[in-house]
């Protein structure tokens, strides 16, 4: 059967000041496919994803709805074209229920008054009908992401969109949640529903997707069927390059042995409510994975070596000296840096310049009595620009301007100038392309070879079997699990993070 | 295109582009107006040695409000909030400064406690209503205007019970002269204090790392904290001190009238302040800041009193053409009416290709 075309972008171009972030690009949606919008970080795909709704003002090129040639001026207008989007980051009022958050803006009313009762019952509807497993009356914040990301798209379908945009939803889902995901976007698919999804993951291109568009450097460099386009080939062309480094990377780093004092040693280090007590010990050189489903406790367990959440129990002795952390200032000075898993929320500051953003830590450290010189600070940011090979039109840019990766490789900047002992890269490749991806687990191996000691936290079990010698199971907010040697195989990893009750 | 005007017009570009720009042009509309209505206005005289016109007026009576949005600002930046107590604030150090100088009498003509010690303890007891208020904030997470909003309703009253429920005159020339004129100075007094103040705290954001941080915490406390910053203690200094600021200007305001009159030193100053500080291109939710921007906003509030003054506008009447004018600046410097210029300025490009690629390469 012949599918419609329900979406054709031609020629479209966009130049912002000193960067021309999109050259003439086409893209087109068909009738009710899953479509991969992929490149690297900076490539244009949010650039053409905002200029499809209206984010940004259209500058050149033409945008067609099912052959009649629209303009986009806003969001709103998109939406009334029936173009939804659905971000990565939930854009959603976490203080409303559930079923408020479905019919915000367009609430049932009855005699100028919401209609409560309506609204909860139709919102019971919809939820089951997408199967969705949760009470309407529920308040969002009490959700897991991937219900409050499912909500954002049973929002947009709702109200009968055409075409569907994902940017990047299932950054911070774990497997499961992936997969009830993907039912939905199936059971979409088959409505009829033109679907453009964007991610960095692969695996899961080649599960849902139909076709994929690639684009770099602002320009297109093609569309294809997903059957004509293997994996490598794919890798190639995001690249514009052949690309073996993936397995380049294995250097020998991992058959090292570590001796010596160790530089972090924990002894039963807890935090109420968020993890158990725990021990941990890391020498120098190491690179410590720390492993397991999402909200097991990865994250609190590190923030609270930190002192980002302040430990409650154990102790601490960092270069076997016992130490009292009490805040993030205290483990910076014992030479720990932390990069936070939440990089939008916790890392960038978002109006300052990427010079600033990359000296603060520095700066926090000497204390604000002794400011750095302006040419101190330069230095410092251009070294880390170069180093880390930042995309910026200038280090005065503010940093929210940068695309995604680029914040992130400038925060490890900010915390590579600290000069830091002890490094810990809380889901550092998040959200990021392949390349800056590998890049970042080449620096990783790099830096440990100097001396360093990483923890390195990922969702990412093949990430994380590239890069650490050793790794620590977490579930349910406990450690239960060290993994080393002949142990670091995906099943071995799968089963410990299972557990034990789990004999399948 | 010639190499000379491509120069030019990045030169206008640098002007139009610096974030001074719209205080700046605001301030000289307003005198601008006074160019045409009051042609006495720019006329300067030396009267019994001292300087006189409106110009000097204008400087002199800003004082006060260029102090406090010095502090309003770096509230502002720090807590995305305002500090609308200051008014008040100023009443209690002036109300401190008078009980000290005239030992709990009504009316004195002579100091019964040293000028030094009266003028510290009233600055001490502005910064006390500062860390009051930034303790509210910072350690209580209470939003800044409600925080702030105690010291506002219960500030004058705490100043009558100092004085008493009387108005405590000063009546020593050297009290008077803070307001007024220091022995031959043809300049007046409170100028002077003013450009110290800014002086001083413009080398504290110049040396110190405070500027940044107080940006930093102010955009995303969270990221700050995690990066070694202590966002409570930030925001407590902050508002402690504004209230340093405001016991300045308090005492400043008391100088004028030799007495501490509690029920109108500092009245509905907090409100001219914030302007100031919007006037000044900050945005009122925190964040980057920019100190001469209110400094510049400060004197635009006070010229546009002055000129309307000036222009015979009764004192009930001028509330209103105040707002008027600040309505005007105020959607002048807003991101939508920039953003329409932009377009605009885009469309007019769109007409003629080809000087838009000479302006890009």
């Amino acid at each position: 059967m012949e599918q419609k075309t329900v979406l054709k972008m031609s020629g479209i171009s966009q130049t912002f000041p000193g960067v021309k972030a999109l050259q003439k690009v086409n893209f087109s949606l068909l009738e009710g496919e899953i479509h991969a919008l992929m490149g690297e970080n900076g490539a244009g795909k949010s650039t053409l994803i905002k200029v499809l709704t209206g984010v940004y003002e259209l500058q050149e090129g033409t945008i067609e709805m099912e052959g009649k040639q629209i303009v986009n001026h806003s969001p709103q207008d998109a939406q009334n074209q029936g173009i939804s989007t659905v971000y990565q980051e939930v854009n959603l009022c976490p203080n409303l229920t559930v079923g408020e958050n479905l019919f915000i803006g367009r609430e049932p009313r009855k005699f100028g008054m919401i209609d409560w009762k309506t609204m909860n019952k139709k919102a019971g509807k919809l939820l089951e009908s997408l199967d969705i497993q949760v009470a309407p009356t529920q308040l969002l914040e009490e959700c897991s992401v991937a219900i409050q990301q499912m909500i954002a798209i049973a929002r947009a379908v709702d109200m009968e969109c055409k075409v569907l945009i994902l940017d990047e939803p299932t950054s911070s889902l774990d497997d499961v949640e992936v997969e009830k995901l993907f039912t939905l976007m199936r059971r979409l698919r088959e409505k009829g529903v033109g679907i453009v999804f964007v991610t960095h993951f692969l695996e899961q291109v080649y599960e849902v997707c139909d076709r994929i568009t690639v684009l770099r450097n602002g320009e297109l460099v093609g569309a294809y069927e997903i059957k004509d386009l293997p994996r490598v080939m794919l890798v190639a062309k995001m690249m514009g390059k052949d690309f073996d480094d993936l397995e380049d990377i294995k250097s020998g780093h991992l058959e090292q042995k570590f001796e010596g004092e160790p530089v972090i040693e924990a002894k039963g280090i807890g935090h109420k409510g968020t993890i158990h007590p725990f021990d941990f010990t890391i020498k120098k050189g190491e690179v410590i994975g720390l492993t397991g489903l999402l909200g097991s406790g990865r994250s609190e367990m590190v923030r609270s070596i930190y002192g980002a959440d302040k430990a409650d129990s154990g102790t601490l002795k960092v270069n076997g000296k016992e130490v009292k952390i009490n805040k993030p200032l205290d483990a910076m000075k014992l030479g720990m840096a932390y990069l936070p898993e939440d990089r939008k929320v916790d890392g960038i500051i978002a109006d300052l310049s990427v010079r600033e953003n990359i000296i603060i830590a520095l700066q926090a450290k000497k204390g604000m009595f002794h400011l750095m010189s302006r040419k101190e600070m330069e230095e410092a940011a251009d070294k880390y620009i170069d180093m880390l090979r930042i995309k910026t039109a200038s280090r005065e840019t503010p940093i929210k301007s940068l695309s995604g990766g680029n914040q992130q490789k400038v925060i490890l900047g900010r915390w590579l100038l600290t000069n830091p002992e002890y490094l810990i890269l809380d889901e550092p490749t998040r959200g990021i392309d392949i390349g800056t991806k590998t890049e970042i687990q080449k620096l990783v191996l790099e830096l440990a070879d100097q001396g360093m000691a990483v923890t390195f936290i990922s969702s990412e079990i093949e990430e994380m079997l590239r890069t650490c010698s050793r790794m620590d199971v977490l579930r349910d907010g406990k450690k239960v699990g060290e993994l080393s040697g002949d142990e670091l195989r995906q099943e071995v990893i799968m089963k410990t993070i299972a557990g034990g009750e789990d004999h399948e | 295109m010639s190499k000379g005007m491509e120069s030019n017009k990045n030169l206008v570009k640098k002007i139009t582009g610096s974030r001074l720009f719209m205080p700046i042009m605001c301030l000289i509309v307003v005198l601008l107006i006074n160019v045409i209505k009051t042609p006495g206005f720019f006329k300067i005289t030396i009267n019994n040695g001292v300087l006189y016109g409106y110009v000097i007026d204008v400087i002199n009576r800003a004082s006060e409000l260029v102090i406090l949005a010095i502090g309003m600002t770096l509230v502002t930046a720090a807590s995305g909030g305002q500090d609308i107590s200051v008014g008040a604030v100023m009443a209690v150090a002036a109300a401190v400064c008078c009980q000290i100088l005239s030992g709990g009498e009504v009316s004195v003509t002579a100091f019964a406690n040293p000028l030094i010690f009266a003028i510290l303890a009233a600055l001490v007891a502005g910064a006390i209503c500062g860390a009051f208020n930034g303790m509210l904030v910072s350690r209580f997470g209470i939003q800044p205007m409600v925080a702030t909003l105690i010291l506002y309703t219960a500030g004058r009253g705490v100043a009558q019970l100092i004085t008493k429920g009387q108005i405590t005159y000063i009546r020593v020339d050297a009290y008077q002269s803070i307001g007024g004129y220091i022995g031959k100075s043809p300049i007046p007094t409170p100028v002077f204090l003013t450009l110290i103040t800014v002086i001083i705290v413009s080398i504290v954001l110049k040396k110190t790392a405070l500027g940044l941080y107080i940006e930093s915490v102010g955009i995303n406390g969270s990221a700050s904290r995690l990066v070694g910053l202590n966002s409570t203690r930030i925001k407590f200094l902050v508002y402690v001190i504004c209230g340093l600021l405001a016991g300045v200007a308090g005492v400043l305001a008391s100088g004028r009238i030799y007495s501490a009159d509690a029920n109108n030193i500092g009245l509905n100053l907090e409100m001219d302040a914030i302007l100031a500080v919007a006037l000044g291109g900050n945005v009122l939710s925190g964040g980057k800041f920019n100190l001469m921007g209110s400094v510049i906003g400060a004197y635009t509030i006070q010229a546009l009193t002055t000129t309307l003054y000036a222009m015979n506008v009764s004192a009930d009447q001028l509330p209103v053409y105040k707002a008027i004018v600040v309505i005007i600046i105020v959607v002048l410097q807003s991101s939508v009416f920039k953003k329409f210029i932009s377009d605009l300025k885009n469309k007019k490009k769109e007409g003629k290709p080809i000087a838009v690629k000479g302006g890009q390469q």
